[in-house]
């Protein structure tokens, strides 16, 4: 046993440290802590063998048993995947309309879907669905190309416009600004005005109405109500993908209007194209 | 010039063994009786029942985690709850401070679990190995035998009591009949005797071998409880006004005959007769053996015992020291009480308040609205209904607004929702203002859910709003 050294003991040996008169005695640690010290000391260089520990000019030393954070993000993927191997061949084998009454798969779907979408078509769609200037709304009740699950799907598949795929959908408005005259052009945008119950100027909407029959309602409808089949959107509403002022409407009879969407086939698996499509059919505007 | 042949400086202050002697009397008794009360409300509440119903666990005490669910006899607390927990938290905190301001370090003394194990573990050593002096003879002794048996009956002893202890603290959090099944067939979860391994092993290294040292070198208590005591705090102490000169019986003016009785029994390893000690946890054991000896050689007890600092002078001045009650009843310890009463009384009131559902409103920011082609404007809500109750409940979903704004959840035509018995049921819900309507055509409209009971009316509201667009 140790002889036991008084705590006011004058003598005893200080760091050298002095505040205000109050010195620090320089004891010895306990022992339980001097000895946990060592372990760690101990299970560092164990550690170091192991793990990737020392940083060199490319990369770090590998470590003894092969562990790197991306190989775990790997093994961590791989995993979920093999989690949801069973419910995915479940969500493909299912017809889309039925997805939604079966609340695991629905659950699955949408979860899967959100993801997609915020991955995939947030950069042109907003992170909300929400559309922007050219691009559609997809929360809304107005679709384009048609609004129920399968219309969606296949817009999602082979995309809008685009050379990559075969199946994409296609139309193609003419610049009516090569065909017409800018006096007629005025017009039309007024007539147009008037359909969709804007201010407009009656005498100009009148000299309209042949122009419109004779030059847009081929694609647009008699009555300017549009045509899912070839995407010539609905004119007569309250929602405008570029605008609905005489300017923007001017602007797009002028020069027409040419909106291109990627097809996802090949690029995200089917799985993901079935969860992205009952996303966005949920959202609120699916038909 | 003499040079002094100095030791190789040591790198541990190696740890004095205690060999804490038997005591009685008063506090002796006092500390039994507290460490079967607590011990006993350890071991025992995770077993005890209580019937909520068939869709709930009749466990009376469980921290279910997987569910998120805390059960406590008649209360059940969901996390959105857990300021019952943080009330509960601050107030042990001013409890604790109330309790050191008045009679010094009693949590320490008295009811700390390490104080508690650490007896018991005592207790346990004096059985096997018998009292101070055979202890102190046992480790001095050779190995023999002997020795080997009594230290590993005593370590198996210990060993059964650690694991006992790391047991009973998994079956709070988990139907303890069922799991006690389950740890001695091998089917419980692995963290469930992972929880055990490393709870067991602190039990037996804290109570059997670190015992003091916990409380000096690991423990942050006691450097904040010296800070919160002051002059009138009663704590364990020495009347060296009456003790000193010490000596031996008949050759000293002093009391204190030296007997080291007070050393002996101390389980801290330290001698009260220094003042007041970081290291002194008022075990009060001290105060036992003090007082049989004055006892034995007719001197007035309480040569050690319970006294404040302000005290001290009056004493040794001949005079009598303050009434008891004069330390406890004072201003800051009636400022301490006074918070803790009502944090606890808010605590109460909060609890026969809330009711037994509740509904939260989120609405959709991305995108704030929706305008639809007859340039209706269309808002979504995440509308989530919690029931806390053990059975399945049907709630009619209204809303209370300025113009008559259509409602209508998704996926249904009727305004209603299911919520299962002890869940809670997400519902995206739509509110729809047609142009002529002022909501569509201003940012913020008021809007009040109701959420109400089918079955007794019974009802609650959220309060949120409704963008339009604003021009």
């Amino acid at each position: 046993m140790s002889k036991k050294i008084k705590m006011n003991d004058e003598d005893y040996p200080t760091t050298g440290h002095e505040w205000d008169g109050i010195r620090e005695y320089d004891k010895p640690m306990p022992r339980w802590w001097l000895y946990t010290f060592y372990l760690c000391i101990i299970f560092s260089v164990g550690y170091m063998i192991a793990y990737p520990a020392i940083p060199l000019l490319k990369g770090a030393t590998p470590g003894l048993l092969g562990y790197s954070s991306r190989g775990e993000v790997s093994e961590h993927i791989a995993a979920v995947n093999a989690k949801n191997a069973d419910i995915e061949a479940r969500l493909l084998a299912t017809p889309l309309e039925e997805i939604g009454a079966d609340a695991d798969l629905a659950r699955f779907a949408t979860a899967g879907g959100a993801a997609v979408f915020l991955t995939y078509c947030a950069q042109c769609h907003g992170a909300g669905a929400q559309g922007a200037k050219g691009y559609p709304n997809l929360q809304d009740d107005s679709w384009l190309w048609g609004g129920d699950i399968a219309a969606i799907q296949a817009t999602i598949r082979h995309g809008i416009r685009n050379d990559t795929d075969e199946d994409a959908r296609y139309s193609e408005m003419p610049k009516f600004g090569e065909i017409l005259e800018g006096a007629e052009i005025d017009a039309l945008a007024n007539y147009i005005l008037q359909v969709s119950s804007q201010e407009h100027d009656t005498v100009l909407a009148t000299a309209g109405e042949p122009l419109f029959e004779e030059n847009c309602a081929a694609c647009h409808g008699e009555t300017a109500t549009g045509d899912r089949e070839q995407g010539a959107p609905n004119l007569t509403d309250a929602l405008w993908l570029y605008g609905g002022d005489l300017e923007t409407i001017t602007q797009s009879i002028t020069n027409s209007r040419f909106g291109v969407m990627p097809a996802w086939q090949g690029r995200i698996t089917e799985a993901q194209i079935t969860q992205v499509t009952f996303y966005v059919h949920q959202l609120g505007g699916g038909e | 010039m003499t040079s002094q042949p100095t030791e190789p400086p040591k790198l541990f202050a190696a740890r004095e063994p205690v060999f804490p002697q038997r005591v009685s009397g008063w506090y002796r008794r006092l500390k039994w009786w507290l460490m079967a009360f607590t011990l006993s409300i350890y071991y025992i509440m995770p077993w005890l029942r209580w019937d909520r119903g068939p869709n709930l666990p009749d466990q009376a005490v469980l921290v279910d985690l997987t569910n998120a669910r805390f059960y406590f006899f008649w209360i059940k607390i969901w996390p959105h709850e857990f300021y019952f927990v943080v009330g509960l938290l601050i107030m042990a905190g001013l409890g604790l401070f109330l309790f050191t301001s008045a009679l010094g370090r009693v949590w320490c003394g008295y009811a700390c679990p390490q104080t508690v194990w650490a007896d018991l573990f005592i207790l346990v050593e004096r059985w096997i190995e018998g009292d101070r002096n055979e202890r102190i003879r046992l480790l001095r002794a050779k190995w023999s035998i002997r020795k080997a048996r009594l230290r590993i009956t005593k370590w198996t002893v210990w060993m059964l009591i650690a694991i006992a202890t790391g047991g009973a603290w998994v079956f709070y959090f988990a139907d303890a009949p069922t799991l006690l099944r389950e740890l001695i067939t091998g089917q419980a979860a692995f963290i469930a005797y992972a929880t055990i391994a490393i709870l067991a092993s602190a039990t037996f290294i804290f109570g059997g071998f670190m015992r003091e040292q916990v409380c000096t070198y690991m423990c942050p208590w006691p450097r904040i409880q010296a800070a919160m005591m002051d002059e009138h705090s009663l704590t364990v102490s020495y009347r060296r006004w009456r003790g000193e000169p010490r000596g031996k019986m008949g050759k000293a003016e002093g009391d204190c005959i030296d007997c080291m009785a007070c050393v002996t029994v101390c389980p801290q390893g330290i001698d009260i007769r220094d003042g007041e000690q970081v290291e002194c946890i008022t075990c009060a054991l001290c105060i036992d053996a003090c007082d049989n000896m004055m006892e034995k050689i007719g001197r007035p007890r309480g040569l050690i015992d319970y006294c404040t600092l302000n005290d001290e002078p009056l004493e040794r001045a001949g005079n009598a020291p303050k009434a008891v009650w004069s330390h406890i009843l004072r201003l800051r310890n009636f400022i301490y009480f006074g918070l803790w009463a009502l944090i606890g009384a808010g605590l109460v009131v909060a609890l026969f308040m809330r009711s037994d559902f509740s509904a939260t409103v989120k609405p959709d920011r991305n995108p704030k609205f929706v305008m639809l082609s007859d340039g209706t404007i269309r808002n979504a809500y995440d509308l989530k209904v919690s029931n806390q109750t053990g059975e399945n409940r049907i709630f009619r979903i209204s809303i209370k607004t300025d113009d008559p704004l259509r409602l209508n959840l998704e996926g249904t035509d009727e305004l209603k929702v299911s919520v299962p018995a002890n869940g809670s049921y997400h519902q995206r819900v739509y509110i729809f203002a047609k142009p002529e309507h002022t909501a569509s055509k201003v940012n913020g409209s008021p809007v009040r859910f109701w959420v109400e009971w089918v079955e007794n009316g019974e009802r609650t509201y959220v309060d949120t709003v409704f963008a339009g667009k604003a021009k």
